[in-house]
């Protein structure tokens, strides 16, 4: 249920992000999600790609600075209250969160989560009978 | 007023006399006390009988800062601790500093050679000095300050920093002289303007400005500022501290207290001396102290020396004012700074060796240092927060390392240029 997320460290500074999008791009690479988060000085983008591994070697080759981790896939019902339920059941078994993206979209939300325990936040969100992305559903998107 | 005329009107041949006894009977101390030096004159084939007079110091060995840093902190003093009444220390190239030690002799000279600077300045008993250089471990404040006391000035010992006290004092005290960095003389000059003060309506006269390098132009900018006479001051702790040279109010050169340190020019790289009147590395050695009296000490300093009759009377060898330096030291509102001290610190984070690049500048007449630090794949993390903790890890650790305020910026890799697949380490954009 681990999904592999890849960051890039960017600088604040025009067409960066342009560039990574385009290596990903000419390598045949697919982006299903991404984030950026953003201070005064730089920049992290998070991607969730097709190809986690050949995405780090591309872009790694061309200069960047890339990291791999793992993030948990959450599968929401897009009503009203249905995030607030899952981080209530996570902030009840102590987990917290570094950061989380989403979107939604018909019926659903995917919700991607950078906890501070992983496998922890996996097996209590399963415990909890909430559904979980599955890596290979995610990286088709 | 000549404090000492007896040694800073001496003729040529007087002082080579004065100077060839004390370098001799310093030599024979330095090599009955000390191992390190016995083993390095060994070694060039010397025994102290080989050094009669000044004409033979070239025979020496060199002293360098490393050997003060492998001897640290007390290897190269030449007497037992219960002789030595203070220590002082500058920063040194790995982080270790460099330690000196003064018996009360040596205080007492120190506080003479201050004492003469001040009066070529054109300082009196009747003054009032502002000592704004640090006290502490650097030498600046507490140098000037035993110098003044000597000389019979009321010292205001103030230190460094807090300006709008500086201010203050200035006018309620009516300081005539100020004693600081001609970075900092500068910025108070600023301050002074922003708060709509005219310098005209204080008492300033005179000031004594030293510890960093500084142009004729930023001379002429203090002096139209600040409305009084500045003047420059040159030392290093190695040596004695402040006032091993220092400008008389004809401001062409500084005149050296020769008959207490002998000053050398020679090439930096061939290490011989050079032609009378050529730039090149001064050199000293220390010929009355006894805490630590170096021999043939390379400042890295790079001048030219002067041996014409000054208008003040002094015969006094004057040396110009510095030219720049033959390492990478650099000096940063008066602390030295070596690029070699930031990648041990950035080493210290990481298991590869770093790109980087120290970048010097000059806002608002105060120097800054920043630092550019290419993050590589064993510094990143998805994570702001650990990216931020990192900028402050590496703040924190080059305070404590330097003793200064460091701005850190995190780059992506390859934004430090690269010429010949070295990496240029050093900016200095200051106009000095």
């Amino acid at each position: 249920m681990l999904i592999k997320q890849i960051s890039v460290f960017l600088e604040n500074k025009s067409g960066r992000l342009n560039e990574v999008s385009q290596i990903l791009g000419d390598a045949g690479i697919n982006i299903s999600a991404f984030s950026v988060a953003d201070t005064s000085e730089f920049g992290i983008l998070r991607l969730i790609v097709s190809d986690p591994d050949k995405a780090s070697n591309v872009l790694h080759e061309s200069g960047f600075t890339v990291r791999e981790s793992n993030v948990v896939g959450l599968n929401c019902p897009n009503q009203a209250g249905a995030l607030a339920r899952a981080l209530k059941i996570l902030s009840r078994n102590e987990i917290s969160i570094e950061y989380l993206y989403a979107f939604s979209m018909g019926n659903s939300a995917s919700v991607i989560i950078k906890p501070n325990d992983t496998e922890r936040c996996i097996e209590v969100l399963q415990k909890n009978k909430l559904e979980l992305i599955k890596a290979s559903d995610l990286y088709k998107i | 007023m000549i404090w000492n005329e007896k040694m800073e009107c001496a003729t040529r041949d007087e002082m080579k006399a004065i100077q060839s006894e004390r370098l001799v009977e310093t030599v024979k101390r330095i090599y009955h006390n000390v191992a390190y030096y016995r083993d390095k004159m060994q070694q060039a084939g010397l025994t102290p009988f080989d050094i009669e007079g000044v004409e033979d110091l070239h025979k020496l060995p060199f002293t360098t800062k490393s050997d003060l840093r492998d001897n640290y902190p007390f290897g190269l003093f030449t007497v037992p601790m219960s002789e030595i009444v203070r220590l002082h220390a500058s920063s040194g190239t790995t982080g270790k500093p460099t330690v000196v030690g003064y018996t009360r002799k040596d205080i007492n000279m120190w506080s003479e050679v201050v004492t003469r600077s001040l009066c070529m300045a054109g300082v009196h008993k009747n003054d009032i000095v502002q000592i704004a250089y640090g006290y502490g471990l650097f030498t600046g404040g507490l140098g000037i300050h035993y110098g003044t006391e000597n000389l019979g000035a009321s010292v205001i010992p103030i230190s460094g920093g807090n300006t709008q006290k500086q201010i203050q004092l200035m006018q309620d005290f009516n300081s005539s002289v100020l004693c600081c960095t001609p970075s900092y003389a500068l910025y108070i000059s600023d301050v002074l303007n922003e708060a709509g003060i005219d310098p005209e309506t204080l008492n300033l006269r005179v000031g004594i400005f030293g510890a960093e390098p500084w142009s004729e132009a930023m001379r002429k900018e203090i002096e139209r500022k600040l409305k009084l006479r500045a003047i420059d001051i040159y030392g290093l702790s190695e040596i004695v501290g402040p006032g091993v040279s220092c400008e008389c109010e004809y401001q062409q050169g500084m005149h050296v207290h020769e008959d207490h340190f002998i000053p050398e020019i020679i090439d930096p790289v061939t290490l011989e001396p050079v032609a009378d009147g050529e730039v090149g590395e001064l050199v000293f050695s220390t010929i009355t102290k006894e805490g630590i009296p170096l021999l043939r000490y390379r400042t890295r300093d790079l001048t030219r020396l002067i041996y014409d009759k000054c208008s003040c009377g002094r015969t006094l060898v004057r040396m110009e004012k510095c030219k720049g330096r033959s390492d990478d030291m650099l000096i940063i509102r008066g602390v030295n700074v070596f690029p070699s001290q930031i990648e041990t610190v950035l080493l210290e984070m990481s298991e590869t060796e770093p790109h980087y690049l120290l970048i010097v500048d000059r806002e608002n007449t105060l120097d800054t240092l920043s630092l550019m630090v290419e993050v590589q794949e064993q510094f990143f993390s998805d994570e702001v927060r650990k990216l931020q903790d990192l900028r402050k890890q590496i703040t924190h650790k080059l305070e404590s390392t330097l003793g200064l305020t460091v701005d850190v910026k995190l780059v992506e890799p390859k934004t430090i240029e690269r010429t010949a697949g070295k990496a240029k380490r050093v900016i200095d954009k200051r106009n000095i």
